[in-house]
Parts: C-alpha cells; sequence; structure tokens
C-alpha cells in the first residue's frame, strides 16, 4: 500500500471498464459524474484510456470473451492502480453465475481494492466507496492497528 | 488511381459508449466506405439461464437483460407467460405496468438526449438532460424501491401497489419536468449548432427501414408508421388516448425530435393513468398458482422499440423455451446503411442514434472469419456443449427428465 499512498494523493483519473455487464452499473457510474452527485469534486474526472487510468472501476461479468480483453487491460493500466467491483455482478456473478458463458469471478484474475455490492450500487455507494479508498491510502492505519 | 482504404478499429473498450463492442471502420480519406461490427463482448445465455428457474425468477432475470429496459422486457416477458398459461391481470396492474413503463421511456429517452449531446461536444446538454433524469429516478425509487430494477411484474399482476400518496408525489414530479422537456425541444428545433451537425446526417429511407425491419423511434423517424402500443394493445395503452410521434425525413435530427416528443407522449400517458388508478381501486394480483401447457408470445414497445418474448410451458413451474428479440438487434444494422457514405466525425453520433443497446442484442450466433469464410465457433456447437452438460448432470443426478428436441 506504501507505493499507491505515494502515488495516488492528488486527483485521480478514472477508467471505467464495462464487462458483459446489463448497463446499469456503467450508467450509475456516469450518474455518478453528473451534477447531482459530481464526483469531480473530488478532482476525480473519467478518462478514455486505460493507460491514464489511476482507478479502474469493474462492472458486471466478465464473459469468456471479455475475461481476456479485462486481463490484458489491467496489465495496460500504469502501475499503482486502484481497482473497484462496482455491482453485485463483478463480485460474485450474481444472477448470471450459471451461465454457460462465464467462468469466474472478475477477481480471481484482476487484484481488486474495494468490492462495491448492489444491484446496481447507488452513486452514492460509489462515491462512498472510492472516497474511503483515497481515505485509507492517505491515512493509513498503523501497522498492527484493526482496520 | 486506386484510393486506399484504412481500417480504423474502435473498441471494444472506448469512451464512446459505456458497453463494450467493436466497430471496424472502413475510410478512405475521411470519407466511411464501409462498417463491420463484431459483437459477442456482453453475450450472458439469458435465454439458457431462463430455463433453469422459476417463473418469478424469470422475471428477475429478464429484467436484467438491459438495465435502461429494465421494465420492457418483464412486461413482454409476463404477457408471454398469461398468454401461454391463461392468466387473469386485475385491471389496476395493467394500469400500474403502463404507469412504470412510461417513466422508464422518459429516463431512457432523457438519458439517449445526454449521450446524444454528449457525442455532438454538448456535454452541457449530457449534464443538464442527466440531472433531469434523476428527478424521474428519485420517483422511480419513491414507488418502487429501486433506481432502475424495479422488480414490479409478477406473472398475474403487479409486486407493489401505488398508494395515493405516491401519485401525488409523481404529479408533482410531472409538473416540474414540464419545462425542462419545453427546453429540450426548443433548444434542440432552434439550435443552429445542433441543426447544423444532425440535419440530413445519417439518413434512412423507408425502405432501408423496411429491408432490416428497424423498429422504435428509429423506424419512426423515417416516416414508418410503426408502434406495438398501438398495434397490438397491451397493458394499459388501449384504454387511455395518446399519439404516435412520427417524423419523415429519418436523420438525426427527426432521431432527436421523435424521441422529445414522445416523452410528452408519455407524461400524457401517465397523467391518465394516474387518475385512473384513483379513482378504481381494485386487486393488484391475481395470485395465478399454475401456468398450464402452451406457449405464448408477448411484445411491448421499449424505449428503443418492440420487445418479443416468447415463452413455451410444459405444465411445470419453468419454461421450456424462452426466446427473446430486443429492439437493437433489428437497429445495430442499420448502421451499416446509414454510416457509409458520411465523414468519420459523424460516425459517432450516427452509431449512437438507433440508441443501441448491446447488452440487449448480444445472442450466439456463427461466428464467421472474413477472410477465409471459417466458422470460428456456432451457435449449434455452443447448444451441443450445453445440452451435454444438461444431460450429464442428469445421469450424476439419475434424474429422467422430458426428453426435449426441438430444432433451434
Amino acid at each position: 500500500m506504501s507505493k499507491k499512498n505515494k502515488f495516488l494523493s492528488r486527483s485521480l483519473f478514472l477508467f471505467h471498464l464495462g464487462g458483459s455487464a446489463c448497463n446499469n452499473c456503467d450508467i450509475e457510474i456516469l450518474d455518478a459524474l453528473t451534477p447531482k452527485y459530481d464526483l469531480e469534486r473530488f478532482g476525480i474526472i473519467a478518462v478514455g484510456s486505460i493507460r491514464h487510468a489511476d482507478i479502474i472501476l469493474l462492472s458486471g461479468i466478465f464473459n469468456k470473451k471479455a475475461a481476456i480483453r479485462a486481463r490484458r487491460l489491467y496489465e495496460q493500466a500504469p502501475k499503482p492502480v486502484i481497482v473497484l467491483a462496482i455491482g453485485g455482478c463483478a463480485c460474485s456473478g450474481l444472477i448470471f453465475r450459471d451461465s454457460y458463458n462465464w467462468d469466474e469471478p472478475v477477481g480471481n484474475y484482476v487484484p481488486i481494492d474495494a468490492y462495491v455490492a448492489g444491484c446496481p450500487p447507488k452513486p452514492e455507494a460509489i462515491i462512498a466507496a472510492i472516497t474511503q479508498v483515497i481515505d485509507k491510502l492517505q491515512h493509513p492505519a498503523p501497522a498492527g492497528a484493526d482496520r | 488511381m486506386a484510393k486506399k482504404t484504412t481500417i480504423i478499429p474502435v473498441g471494444p473498450y472506448h469512451p464512446l459508449q459505456e458497453e463494450p463492442e467493436f466497430f471496424k471502420l472502413y475510410v478512405e480519406g475521411e470519407k466511411v466506405v464501409g462498417l463491420d461490427i463484431e459483437l459477442g463482448y456482453n453475450h450472458r445465455g439469458v435465454e439458457k439461464l431462463s430455463e433453469g428457474k422459476d417463473y418469478e425468477e424469470t422475471i428477475f432475470l429478464v429484467e436484467r437483460v438491459c438495465g435502461i429496459c429494465s421494465t420492457s422486457h418483464p412486461i413482454a416477458c409476463v404477457q408471454a407467460i398469461e398468454e401461454a398459461g391463461d392468466l387473469e391481470v386485475p385491471q389496476r396492474a395493467l394500469y400500474i405496468r403502463s404507469l412504470i413503463g412510461e417513466l422508464e421511456r422518459i429516463h431512457s429517452h432523457l438519458l439517449w438526449l445526454g449521450l446524444a449531446g454528449h457525442f455532438l461536444g454538448f456535454n452541457t446538454v449530457w449534464m443538464w438532460a442527466w440531472r433531469y433524469r434523476e428527478e424521474v429516478l428519485n420517483i422511480c425509487e419513491q414507488v418502487t424501491g429501486n433506481r432502475n430494477h424495479y422488480g414490479m411484474l409478477k406473472p398475474g399482476g403487479v409486486r407493489r401497489d401505488v398508494p395515493a400518496t405516491e401519485i401525488s408525489a409523481i404529479r408533482k414530479m410531472l409538473d416540474t419536468l414540464s419545462s425542462p422537456l419545453d427546453l429540450f425541444r426548443d433548444t434542440v428545433a432552434e439550435d443552429p449548432l445542433i441543426q447544423a451537425r444532425t440535419r440530413g446526417i445519417g439518413t434512412l429511407t423507408p425502405q432501408q427501414i423496411r429491408k432490416f425491419a428497424a423498429v422504435g423511434p428509429t423506424a419512426r423517424a423515417s416516416g414508418v408508421d410503426i408502434d406495438v402500443r398501438r398495434d397490438h394493445p397491451h397493458a394499459a395503452y388501449g384504454m387511455v388516448e395518446w399519439d404516435v410521434v412520427l417524423e419523415s425525413r429519418g436523420d438525426i435530427f427527426d432521431k432527436i425530435m421523435v424521441r422529445i416528443g414522445e416523452m410528452f407522449q408519455s407524461v400524457r400517458i401517465i397523467r391518465q393513468c394516474l387518475s385512473r388508478l384513483e379513482t378504481e381501486p381494485g386487486p393488484i394480483d391475481s395470485h395465478p398458482k399454475e401456468v398450464k401447457p402452451g406457449e405464448g408470445i408477448g411484445h411491448y414497445e421499449a424505449p428503443r422499440g418492440e420487445v418479443f418474448h416468447y415463452i413455451r410451458s410444459d405444465g411445470s413451474n419453468r419454461p421450456v423455451r424462452h426466446k427473446i428479440r430486443a429492439p437493437s438487434y433489428m437497429n445495430v444494422p442499420t448502421n451499416r446503411e446509414a454510416v457509409i457514405g458520411e465523414t468519420i466525425a459523424d460516425a459517432t453520433i450516427i452509431l449512437a442514434a438507433v440508441d443501441p443497446c448491446y447488452c440487449c442484442t448480444e445472442r450466439m450466433a456463427a461466428v464467421l472469419d472474413p477472410e477465409t469464410d471459417r466458422v470460428l465457433i456456432s451457435g449449434k456447437e455452443l447448444l451441443q456443449r450445453s445440452r451435454r452438460k444438461t444431460a450429464w448432470l442428469r445421469s450424476q443426478l439419475g434424474h429422467e427428465g422430458p426428453d426435449l428436441k426441438w430444432d433451434c
């Protein structure tokens, strides 16, 4: 966490990586950037390229075709990077976990810093997750302390 | 001198749209001369999953086919189940279905309007449209309990009633929404820059619409008069007064105007539904006990066009076959006609103009290699794999189920 703590302390760039989602988490993420919730007040802005990303938001299940791309995109991201799984599908597969086109949760092949449950999680929950992760990075708990 | 064709790959992960899809734009200079669309990043096997769920669970599953059409799919699905099983639906439930469906149409069209503004470089339109969309989502949360996946539908009725307190809240929201809607209509109709960017761009003729069997606002913008709400009345659409919004030129501008016009019609429908809900109390659910063997179809005019569901029942508690056809499946191929001959700068808005919804569209089909015409993976092969797994599971469990053999 120490490296993350050093490099990820200013305005962060957010990249949204939608898997085989039902589109709802994706729209709630965009919603968090619009005037009512306004994630930009924390200095966070959405960027179009993974090469600029400080935060990656994963949404939806990643089917067999999308999982390969998700792994490759994570490899292309500059490190250190914060990865958040948005929504029940990204966390566990939810209602699609029995699908023939899905193998395992995205957390098995992309290291994830925080999980946001919900179907879909509200923009408030997404903002809370992002700000809490940033807060943890800036004020790390002393060694041995209970998280 | 032969011109050189360049391929511009767009996607599958790109800032243009929030869903993964892959476009290959073939360009000669600035002019687009060809388009290939590659999908499959969103395929989740919903139809197959549905065969493993009972009828109540199926509704929650089809809700998650698409986050924006999360009422359209369930309405079409419950209608298919009701037709297959010959179930009764109380009248009050029909009004509530139409009410939620039209609220969804308003927020879906506002969402598209915002995204269209975003693609044109009008981020102000995006922010304003999404700001007013929040008002609609708040009401949806108040009435149904969730901002997007409502969970309101069930075979034989609806799950929750809309009490008088919420009726007045919806009325209040509609009042506050009327001035922004007027603003959007006037701004789009009069803004010279929006006109310059959208008039005569991405035009589709009625012949092209019929050739691709396009549906919804895409067809109505070209003057093709189809709307399932009027042609096959369902829910409460036969019992309220409203008009089909039609334009004639078929360019992007007309597609915007059709969607704005439909929002006004949605407000009109919601107001009528609310006054009927006030005056006509009654049950909201017929509590069906079983679904008889048979088959049924259900239509619903989703914000993007006609949604079609087919259910075959064998009298058990789950469907033996569930077929879904979403509107984007018909609308997305029209991009090929609309985008060819236009410039790259206009390609983004043209590709977005049909309001594509890839999570609805995804289905397994034969994937051909364009150079060798070799089949990479076919739908049949996938189905066989799935059936083999079921057969294997059945043998493991020692369970003798019905022998199902259909041609798919």
